[in-house]
């Protein structure tokens, strides 16, 4: 049950690897750039916080970069995804300005919240993002609403609304699909199953064995993909999303993937074993990501050295934009709360 | 009501309908969005016939799903609709809390003023309806108590439509707590488009020697109250509170300056509720200092709403009560 509809049915010349028939060198080295992006940030943000540079705590996608980026290679601006608590990575995958997102994770007016999200609910709507979450499955509905006004509104917008395998659990998830096949709206659900809902594995918690199982309780399709695989998540959402622009209505794609850091920083891992994280990172999404490209031609060992090089250059001056900024007026704080503030 | 009879007259429910068809023509982002809105026209009517107007896809009919349907609400508010929510009872908001406090109040502020969310969602509450605990509640406070929502509780067919019409101009998120009882209450309301301004109370009976501060159904009973104790000699002030967030301080003072005297009058449990926030409000000013005799706050019991009719009437302020509070608040008895 379940697999409904296959990612395997699209042919590509030759057997080519979808993403290399599908996509322009430059797309992919683009694609491939975000991904370094994710990592290096995520590498940033531990180490700032480490160094004690921020306070609060994080929740790092660091294994989940192909997911994240494979999932948004169809969306334009006009696009929405809603994202969750693990959401830096989505952020970046839709485009978003490193140098703001660094500001807002040390909490600086210059952030994209102006200091008063952080991590756990950085978005930016310019380019399509309604905000990571703090809620389980508390962008399920939103998504669907999102998708709501692109139909009414005509806007021909599709909304990808990630969550994790926690969320398949919450009432939020199912009520959300319910209603996005009952009205056939334009959205996409991309659960990103990262194996733990916190320590409580999807084996424990779940009832089914693949999450995209629940599609068929949805009556819509539901397609379980490696999720490290950066070629098969972009063919799989790729797919959904050309379904969701014909009226076609929503679709599941289950990205299963694992995040090598904790839960959060409070994490110890009592509830995983050393082996099964080194097995994951033998299964690194980038490192899969770069020999795609080099076993095609699409890029030289020496040019995928330039993006990372690029990408570490971004990122360190994300971070020395960050510590530059000003911290926000604490006069200031009741700001936004509301469109025109209410005297106390 | 007190209106003229040669003043065009609607009932609460009707002016709240008349409010979402004027907005509906008007603007295409508009949307109703509850269970049972459509064909049934809602479980209070009040969303009567406007599907045949506007058909099914602006007049939608939600599964019963409160915490999937608010926000839904709420992202089809931050992206270009203007939806107007209707829960069937305001007891099954406790299902969409989620949606309402963690999202549509805070999205705003947590995005750093990036989006707003122009939802509009509304609560049929209060009891009176032989229906029991679990749809009978007045948890308007719950709501009150989050910053980033504004909260509104109509008294009268005329603010009922206007606030609505508030509510739709507004950037932020509104919630209206309706009355059940008062669907049915007739009353002068305007044609036309108009709005009654969110944050205002009203002076709905001038008097010097006490102020009735009242919300939603409470705010006629006060009024009848007054009527009997404009016969004692007793001349009260009854102001309609008709915003719970943000509160309208000024009028609330001044009328306690004025009168020196304060009874505070609405259905939810007494407890940590309105009359905590008006009590409190007077004692940390300058009109405390006008007190002449302790405040007084006539609110629910401490109790679920029961369903025996005398039991019902019982566990929420009733006019007597009220005559009660004020004579012996005006007669220095406290």
């Amino acid at each position: 049950m379940g697999r409904t509809f296959s990612v395997r049915d699209t042919v590509t010349p030759n057997n080519t690897p979808y993403a290399i028939a599908r996509y322009s060198a430059d797309e992919l080295k683009e694609a491939l750039k975000k991904m370094y992006l994710i990592r290096k940030f995520e590498e940033g943000a531990e180490d700032s916080y480490m160094r004690g540079l921020i306070h609060g705590t994080m929740h790092l996608s660091i294994g989940q970069e192909a997911s994240a980026v494979g999932s948004c290679m169809s969306l334009s601006d006009e696009d929405k995804i809603t994202s969750t608590h693990r959401g830096h990575g989505h952020c970046v995958a839709k485009g978003a300005d490193l140098s703001r997102m660094f500001a807002e994770f040390f909490g600086k007016e210059s952030g994209y919240c102006k200091g008063r999200g952080g991590s756990m609910h950085i978005a930016d709507p310019s380019k399509g993002n309604l905000g990571a979450n703090g809620i389980v499955g508390g962008g399920l509905p939103i998504a669907v609403g999102a998708a709501l006004s692109a139909k009414r509104l005509g806007t021909g917008a599709v909304t990808v609304c990630f969550f994790g395998d926690g969320a398949n659990n919450e009432g939020a998830f199912h009520e959300a699909l319910n209603m996005a096949k009952v009205w056939n709206l334009p959205v996409v659900f991309v659960c990103e199953n990262n194996k733990y809902g916190m320590s409580t594995s999807t084996e424990r918690s779940t009832a089914v064995k693949n999450i995209a199982d629940r599609a068929v309780a949805y009556a819509m399709p539901g397609v379980t993909v490696d999720g490290n695989d950066f070629s098969a998540v972009a063919e799989a959402v790729d797919a959904a999303v050309e379904r969701a622009r014909k009226g076609e209505g929503p679709s599941l794609v289950e990205n299963v993937t694992y995040r090598w850091r904790g839960h959060s920083k409070s994490d110890r891992n009592r509830y995983r074993t050393k082996e099964e994280i080194a097995e994951w990172q033998s299964r690194d999404p980038i490192a899969a990501m770069a020999k795609l490209l080099t076993d095609h031609k699409i890029a030289s060992e020496d040019e995928i050295a330039g993006i990372e090089a690029d990408a570490t250059r971004i990122i360190e001056e994300a971070i020395a934009f960050a510590t530059e900024g000003a911290n926000p007026k604490i006069e200031e704080v009741t700001r936004d709360v509301y469109t025109q503030e209410i005297a106390s | 009501m007190h209106t003229k009879t040669d003043l065009r007259e609607l009932s609460y429910a009707e002016a709240i309908r008349e409010a979402m068809d004027i907005a509906m023509a008007q603007d295409e982002r508009v949307i109703l969005m509850g269970e049972d809105i459509g064909v049934y026209g809602g479980a209070f009517g009040v969303t009567g016939d406007l599907i045949e107007k506007y058909g099914m896809d602006r007049v939608m009919d939600t599964p019963i799903s409160e915490l999937g349907g608010a926000g839904v609400a709420v992202g089809a508010a931050m992206t270009g609709l203007r939806p107007i929510f209707e829960f069937q009872f305001s007891d099954f908001a406790t299902l969409g809390m989620e949606q309402i406090v963690n999202q549509a109040a805070k999205i705003r502020y947590m995005l750093g003023g990036a989006v707003s969310v122009p939802v509009v969602m509304r609560f049929p509450s209060g009891s009176g309806t032989g229906a029991a605990a679990q749809h009978s509640q007045s948890l308007e406070a719950w709501t009150a108590h989050v910053p980033g929502l504004k909260v509104v509780q109509p008294a009268t067919p005329a603010d009922a439509k206007g606030l609505l019409l508030a509510a739709l101009e507004d950037p932020d998120p509104v919630m209206i707590y309706e009355h059940k009882i008062l669907y049915k209450m007739k009353g002068h309301v305007p044609e036309g488009h108009y709005t009654t301004p969110i944050g205002k109370a009203a002076v709905m009976r001038e008097g010097k020697d006490l102020t009735i501060v009242a919300t939603a159904i409470m705010v006629h009973k006060a009024l009848d109250a007054a009527e009997t104790l404009a016969t004692e000699g007793i001349d009260a002030e009854v102001i309609d509170l008709r915003t719970i967030r943000p509160m309208d301080r000024d009028t609330v003072l001044a009328s306690v300056r004025k009168t020196g005297r304060l009874v505070c009058v609405y259905e939810a449990v007494k407890t940590l509720g309105v009359g905590a926030e008006v009590s409190a409000m007077v004692a940390e000013s300058d009109a405390f200092d006008y007190l002449d005799a302790p405040i007084i706050r006539l609110g629910g019991a401490e109790c679920p709403i029961p369903y025996n009719p005398e039991l019902e009437k019982a566990v929420v302020p009733q006019v007597p009560d009220i005559l009660e509070a004020a004579r012996n608040l005006a007669k220095g008895r406290i």
